[in-house]
């Protein structure tokens, strides 16, 4: 079943029926097996990746590396759960080497991200210090190169 | 005014250009085709691969190699087919790397053969062993082989067509266009035809590593078929090299000797760049070769599946990346049913009888594409072949 969720993690816009035909399956078991893959939380959800750099859209992306003083009764784990709550927050790493937690956020303007660092992340309880790195540009994202796609410059060959 | 006609080669003069070729011209005029043509992988070869090459530039390694090829790439060459197919040759005289595994048909053919030797090629097959055969004086002589023995070829058919004058076998499997493959079994049936006579086989097994239901086989593991076995393979398919042109010829040293006085003086070596890369391709390429494979598995489960479901008959290929359906059901030629796709519906597949006579009544889909692509595809075959 592996295959299936790997063949998923590549292609989201698979559709069960599609699946079913490459993997040699019943749809209506397809469907099931997602389903099940959905509830125990192991398909997480779907998304698109898209290179908003081709776009209008103003946006910013940082990375913010934090320190925290671990908590005796929740390690890292509760203020992992704080930091996480914010919607600017896009994902959450614990980390090991000299920080604690990678923060990746995103937002409209370098001075919203400033200030949420400020405001926000840095007042956290058991904050020690934070790091911000702009991101200045995006090369590949999720094992998928970023840029104009290449044409199929195959020739017919035989 | 120089007379052309006096001085061309009349023998390449009266080889007519592949039907394949003349369906490709007519592609490369039209514009929003969605095709399923294409014989080479969709993938970019692996960037450790490519590295190795640029290493090499960088080194300054541009000089020619020894003729027979770099032999640090024979002998890795001489472990990955001992690794993975179980074949036992001598890097120093029992191998040749060649400009692609093409260069290595014509350069065997060329070795073993005399004005009016037969040479017995399996049809459909890949559209060069006909012409390459009468260029050397031989003579093709076709075996069919039919959907209902899923394109293998059968001993009792091979030994009806074996004349005193028979040189040489053709073996092209895993097949392009078919799809087929040949098993151990089958092979052992072949080697019992062949066993107590003279003839020679030559063995191109290109997409050996793309077999999906076991291991590919090759004749030349087959007790007394090695001394008669010219093993011609490359990198295109395997490691998605095909602009690399290597590729390589296993073979006796009675016959490599022949060979190489051949390649020696038509080619001198192949690309020492190209062959730097194959020496990283043999050494650390077997993982990609596993995914590769495995994204081609999924795809022929997929092509077939869709092609079953839009009600075309079509027999479940065992190799390569191609599928043959049978189109005879829709009442004509395979070239008159493959040029209205393209015209009606903009899809482009080959007509069957490219690959020869028995060819017709088909159609070859390559599925090096992604799945994506394969859907707009199928979904103009459906829409073509419910209009008609």
């Amino acid at each position: 079943m592996d295959k299936i969720l790997k063949a998923l993690e590549d292609d989201a816009t698979l559709t069960p029926e599609q699946l079913g035909m490459m993997f040699s399956k019943e749809t209506g078991d397809i469907k099931k097996l997602i389903e099940t893959y959905e509830k125990e939380g192991i398909i997480v959800g779907y998304k698109t990746l898209i290179d908003w750099d081709k776009t209008d859209r103003e946006y910013v992306t940082a990375m913010i590396e934090v320190k925290t003083t671990p908590q005796r009764d929740g390690g890292f784990d509760k203020i992992a759960e704080k930091i996480y709550q914010y919607p600017e927050v896009q994902s959450l790493y614990l980390m090991s080497g000299g920080f604690d937690l990678c923060v990746l956020i995103e937002g409209r303007t370098m001075k919203e991200v400033a200030f949420f660092v400020a405001q926000k992340l840095a007042t956290i309880e058991n904050v020690t210090s934070t790091a911000t790195h702009f991101v200045l540009r995006k090369y590949k994202d999720k094992g998928l190169v970023y840029g104009y796609a290449e044409p199929d410059e195959r020739g017919n060959c035989n | 005014m120089l007379d052309y006609s006096k001085v061309l080669n009349p023998t390449v003069v009266s080889m007519p250009p592949s039907g394949i070729r003349k369906f490709f011209d007519l592609l490369d005029t039209m514009d929003d085709v969605i095709g399923l043509t294409v014989g080479q992988p969709d993938f970019v070869t692996p960037w450790h691969i490519r590295e190795e090459a640029i290493a090499s530039l960088e080194k300054g390694k541009t000089y020619y190699t020894s003729n027979a090829g770099l032999p640090l790439l024979r002998q890795e060459v001489c472990k990955y087919l001992e690794r993975r197919f179980s074949l036992t040759y001598d890097p120093a005289h029992e191998t040749i790397i060649t400009v692609g595994g093409s260069e290595a048909i014509q350069m065997g053919l060329s070795a073993i053969l005399s004005p009016g030797d037969e040479v017995i090629i399996p049809e459909p097959c890949f559209v060069c062993y006909e012409p390459l055969t009468r260029l050397c004086g031989g003579v093709p002589v076709p075996v069919v082989t039919r959907v209902e023995d899923k394109f293998k070829l059968r001993a009792d058919e091979l030994r009806r067509v074996i004349t005193p004058r028979t040189k040489c076998l053709v073996l092209p499997y895993p097949n392009n266009p078919t799809g087929a493959i040949m098993t151990r079994e089958d092979l052992e049936e072949i080697a019992k035809v062949l066993r107590d006579t003279n003839i020679v086989i030559l063995s191109d097994e290109i997409y050996a590593e793309m077999t999906y239901n076991g291991q590919h086989c090759s004749v030349a593991t087959l007790p007394g078929m090695r001394e008669r076995t010219i093993l011609v393979s490359g990198f295109s398919k395997s490691y998605a090299m095909t602009g690399w042109r290597l590729g390589y010829l296993c073979a006796p040293e009675p016959i490599c000797r022949m060979v190489l006085k051949l390649h020696q003086y038509a080619i001198m070596c192949a690309s020492t760049t190209s062959q730097y890369a194959g020496v990283e391709a043999c050494r650390s390429g077997d993982e990609d070769i596993e995914n590769m494979v495995g994204e081609y598995d999924r795809r022929r489960h997929y092509i077939y599946e869709g092609l079953r479901r839009i009600g075309i008959d079509v027999f479940e290929p065992e190799g390569a990346f191609y599928i043959f359906p049978d189109i005879r059901r829709y009442g004509m030629s395979s070239d008159e049913f493959c040029n209205r796709l393209l015209r009606e519906k903009k899809c482009a597949i080959v007509p069957g009888s490219a690959f020869g006579q028995c060819g017709e009544g088909f159609a070859r889909i390559s599925y090096a594409y992604s799945v994506k692509h394969i859907t707009q595809a199928l979904e103009r075959i459906d829409d073509f072949v419910h209009h008609l």
